[in-house]
């Protein structure tokens, strides 16, 4: 066991004192910009403008990214950014899913802005100190502790005292009981809801060696007397933190109320999320059970329609799928507690397995607490490793969070690498003796270890499929088309995982996005593949169009995705367009209308989500990328790559063949069979991206075109330069 | 043991003076919506009586603040200065006994205080105890009600 720390362990390096401000109607109308190179803090007021065209969350961190950064700014420059913004609805206790922060940086690894979505009562806490967002800028000399005491009105910097921990579900720990009671008590204060009123942003020691390095945001969990993380997973932000040497954000308040964000209709707010939680109290049962199994219900569901990834998304499905299904996890989880991860979510989701005794590293025969996992994680280094000990994907779990690193990415990975074992690129010399066999755990986890050692065979695999499908390709005389063929990623992002094979508009939904393949822009598949509700391509593009852009208006907001399809009214099938639940479009509207004071209606909810992400595509274009080059999937997301992957479904691809291609597959060689359907499926996939392209108001080559960015009043003069450049 | 506020329909009489002490004694008007206790109109002249009965804590277990804790008498009691005001608990609550009325910041619930049986001019209600029941339903809360008696930081007012 580690020591314990007090406030005094900590060599202050500098402070700025400032004057909290009451947050009205949703906003601060100021933003925190924290220099760690110079150790200074300074206040930036926010426009009207910046409200009016970036409403908040990822529109403010976007705008604020765009502004502190050039186009030539690479990820590990100092100018490179960290923006943590949280949007006018975040921090309301009343509605489910209130509670997110939006993480915006360049990626290390696609070099174009990422953003994550994350939990955890960073945000809030930061946000009711009277902060619309975090700037987090320059790089440190020293190891870093930037801490904001949003209680009594301070930002300091500390240098990290000799013996502090890296690895999160340690230092996230020993942090938060140091700064808890804060200068008064000079730290160290037992009371719970002291300890409450602290929250970390941390890494880990695999971010500093790996470009897939997350951000886990804290929460003190009263019951469990420890802490909780909740991951802005992707696009390598928490490597961006390391690079920075920043060992930790960590912000203090205390005193969250009904009514911290001074809503216009208090009462209205409350009607709202109440409405919303007796929803969830009397159907989430029938429908999801988030409460009991979190995303994890989605495991058979997936498997049974041949979508759960299976050896590296070669198949969707698998005999033993049911060995990871959800009532497996259901019995792992610990039950009847409040698993939200922000107050007043009773969708309760961030379910965890308490004394889990790991097997091995450098935390070997501790128990620990594993936060997850969810469907993500337990299908990328479960199922598509060919892991079906759920034992080992707890694990795989633990180790991610604890190192910092994203589970999507590292999943994706090393089923990467383990598909490349079976195909004799790689083998035991070449891996550091570590055996990638489909199913090996161990093996996976000793990467883990590695990466965090930043040793060995860990240190090259962590840098994602995409370079490292072009150095097997290079230093072992791998096939190059095949090594891009199934290296999962788009812009250098590892896909999320979903078998996308069979949906055209999934494809669509992974590919055509801004910050690489992730699942939050658009989930089509059984709209598109199994109910067949949008068959043409104008129907596609127009999902890929309404989709993303409405669910980018989460991120505008603070708000969390899941509690609004993944519990449903009772009587939402009986409505037009059952897909988009259009009574909880309402609640979200009617929310941000009780907050701001402003009016809204779902055109203009779409429109606000327009502007942002238009912006961003923009800001990619501004960063050297974002054109339809860009755009494309590999093809192991489209259609079967190898053979025996295209005989394990002959009749389906063989019966496609006869009536969508009108090709006789009868006496052709499956190699041919191969050739004609990728031929026919990229086809496809062009047609798609024309329709999609179009419908978004871009020219064929991906940039938004000035008169739609006039007609959605973002022809700011900035932005029409770049997009002139290429027009 | 449980104490609790023992509720007999069958003597009401709908007067409402129960509703009146407590809503005066809790919340300072004569004010029914504001009552820890509910009169609820059955029509034919019966009347069904609701306030909490300390027992099921579906309320405590879901409460994210631990702001709902049961008390050495077996009372279910808010911390309002702990309390978010999400209302979770109002929710959860499986006969609408956790109440809260409209932009005020807190829920409210009946206590146990016996304020309202003197009130009753018909009998109608009376502070009773009853046996606990096993606090095992709730692993979790048990421990963290453990902890606090062990610090002595418990029952905050």
């Amino acid at each position: 066991m580690s020591r314990a720390f007090e406030m005094k362990d900590f060599k202050l390096l500098s402070e700025t004192r400032f004057d909290r401000k009451p947050v009205n109607r949703g906003y601060a109308m100021r933003t925190m910009h924290v220099d760690v190179g110079s150790r200074t803090m300074k206040e930036k007021p926010v426009s009207a403008e910046m409200k009016a065209k970036f409403v908040g969350g990822k529109g403010f961190g976007l705008r604020l990214l765009w502004d502190g950064t050039k186009p030539t700014t690479k990820w590990n420059d100092p100018e490179n950014e960290i923006v943590i913004a949280m949007g006018p609805v975040c921090g309301n206790t009343n509605y489910p899913g209130s509670g997110k922060s939006l993480v915006v940086s360049l990626s290390p690894m696609t070099g174009v802005p990422i953003d994550s979505n994350v939990g955890g009562y960073f945000g809030p806490y930061l946000k009711f100190g009277g902060w619309d967002a975090l700037e987090v800028q320059g790089k440190s000399d020293r190891e870093t502790i930037v801490f904001i005491d949003n209680a009594e009105g301070f930002v300091r910097f500390y240098e990290a005292p000799a013996g502090l921990q890296e690895d999160t579900h340690l230092l996230a720990d020993e942090l938060t009981r140091a700064f808890a009671g804060g200068l008064a008590s000079g730290g160290a204060s037992p009371d719970p809801t002291e300890l409450q009123a602290i929250s970390v942003v941390s890494a880990g020691r695999g971010a500093d060696h790996s470009p897939m390095g997350v951000l886990n945001f804290s929460l003190y969990d009263k019951r469990r007397d420890g802490i909780r993380v909740k991951q802005a997973g992707r696009g390598g932000i928490g490597t961006v933190l390391r690079d920075k040497k920043i060992r930790a954000l960590v912000v203090r308040y205390k005193g969250v109320t009904q009514n911290a964000n001074d809503a216009a209709d208090p009462a209205a707010v409350q009607r709202l999320g109440l409405k919303m939680h007796r929803e969830i109290v009397v159907n989430d049962d029938k429908q999801c059970k988030m409460r009991k199994q979190g995303t994890a219900h989605l495991m058979e569901v997936m498997n049974d329609y041949d979508l759960l990834p299976t050896k590296n998304h070669k198949y969707g499905q698998d005999p033993k799928g049911p060995e990871l299904a959800s009532w497996v996890w259901e019995k792992l989880f610990s039950q009847n507690l409040p698993d939200g991860c922000w107050f007043g979510c009773t969708l309760a989701c961030a379910h965890a397995v308490d004394h889990f005794k790991l097997q091995t590293g450098p935390y070997k025969d501790q128990k620990v607490c594993v936060d997850g996992p969810e469907y993500e994680t337990a299908a990328g280094v479960g199922s598509n490793l060919y892991v079906y000990d759920p034992n080992g994907i707890l694990e795989l779990n633990f180790y991610c969070d604890t190192y910092g690193i994203d589970t999507i990415s590292f999943g994706t990975m090393t089923s990467f690498l383990m598909e490349c074992w079976e195909l004799g690129v790689l083998n035991a010399d070449r891996t550091d003796g570590i055996d990638l066999s489909w199913g090996n755990w161990k093996g996976a986890a000793q990467i883990l270890h590695d990466m965090a050692d930043g040793k060995r065979f860990g240190v090259l695999a962590g840098q994602g499929v995409k370079r490292l499908a072009e150095y097997f390709a290079a230093e072992y005389g791998a096939d190059a088309q095949l090594m891009r063929d199934i290296a999962l990623h788009g812009k250098g992002l590892e896909q999320s995982e979903y078998v996308s094979k069979e949906s055209l508009a999934q494809q669509g939904g992974y590919y055509l996005t801004n910050k690489g393949p992730q699942h939050d822009e658009a989930w089509l598949i059984f709209m598109d593949m199994v109910n067949n509700k949008i068959p043409s391509f104008e129907d596609k593009a127009e999902a890929l169009h309404y989709f993303p852009m409405f669910r980018t208006w989460f991120g505008l907001q603070g708000l969390c995705k899941l509690p609004w399809n993944d519990i449903e009214p009772s009587d939402n099938g009986k409505w037009p367009e059952s897909n988009k639940v259009p009574e909880h479009v309402h609640n979200y509207i009617d929310l941000y209308k009780a907050i701001t004071g402003l009016d809204l209606d779902w055109d203009g909810l779409i429109r606000q989500s327009e502007r942002v992400y238009n912006f961003q595509r923009i800001f990619n274009v501004r960063q050297g990328h974002g054109h339809r080059k860009d755009d494309y999937p590999p093809y192991r997301a489209m259609g079967p790559v190898l053979e025996d992957e295209y005989l394990a479904r002959e009749e389906r691809y063989d019966k496609q063949m006869k009536e969508k291609i009108g090709v006789d597959p009868a006496g052709k060689s499956t190699g041919e069979k191969l050739r004609i359907t990728r031929e026919f499926r990229l086809g496809q996939y062009d047609t798609l991206i024309d329709a999609v392209f179009k419908r978004r108001g871009w020219t064929s080559e991906g940039i938004p075109r000035p008169d739609h960015l006039k007609d959605i009043g973002m022809d700011l003069p900035e932005l029409l330069e770049v997009v002139g450049r290429h027009i | 043991m449980i104490k609790y506020l023992k509720l007999d329909d069958q003597k009401c009489v709908g007067c409402m003076s129960c509703a009146t002490a407590c809503s005066l004694a809790y919340a300072k008007e004569d004010n029914p919506a504001k009552a820890r206790i509910q009169v609820n109109g059955l029509g034919n002249g019966r009347f069904h009586l609701v306030a909490c009965d300390q027992e099921c804590r579906r309320c405590v277990a879901e409460c994210p603040v631990q702001a709902i804790t049961v008390n050495k008498q077996g009372v279910v009691m808010i911390d309002k200065k702990l309390c978010v005001g999400c209302l979770a608990c109002v929710a959860v609550c499986p006969t609408e006994a956790m109440r809260f009325y409209p932009a005020e910041s807190t829920p409210f619930k009946c206590v146990a205080c016996g304020i309202c049986v003197k009130a009753c001019p018909k009998g109608a209600l009376e502070i009773a105890e009853k046996e606990d029941s096993p606090a095992s339903r709730f692993p979790f809360e048990a421990a963290a009600a453990a902890r606090r008696d062990s610090t002595d930081q418990g029952e905050r007012s």
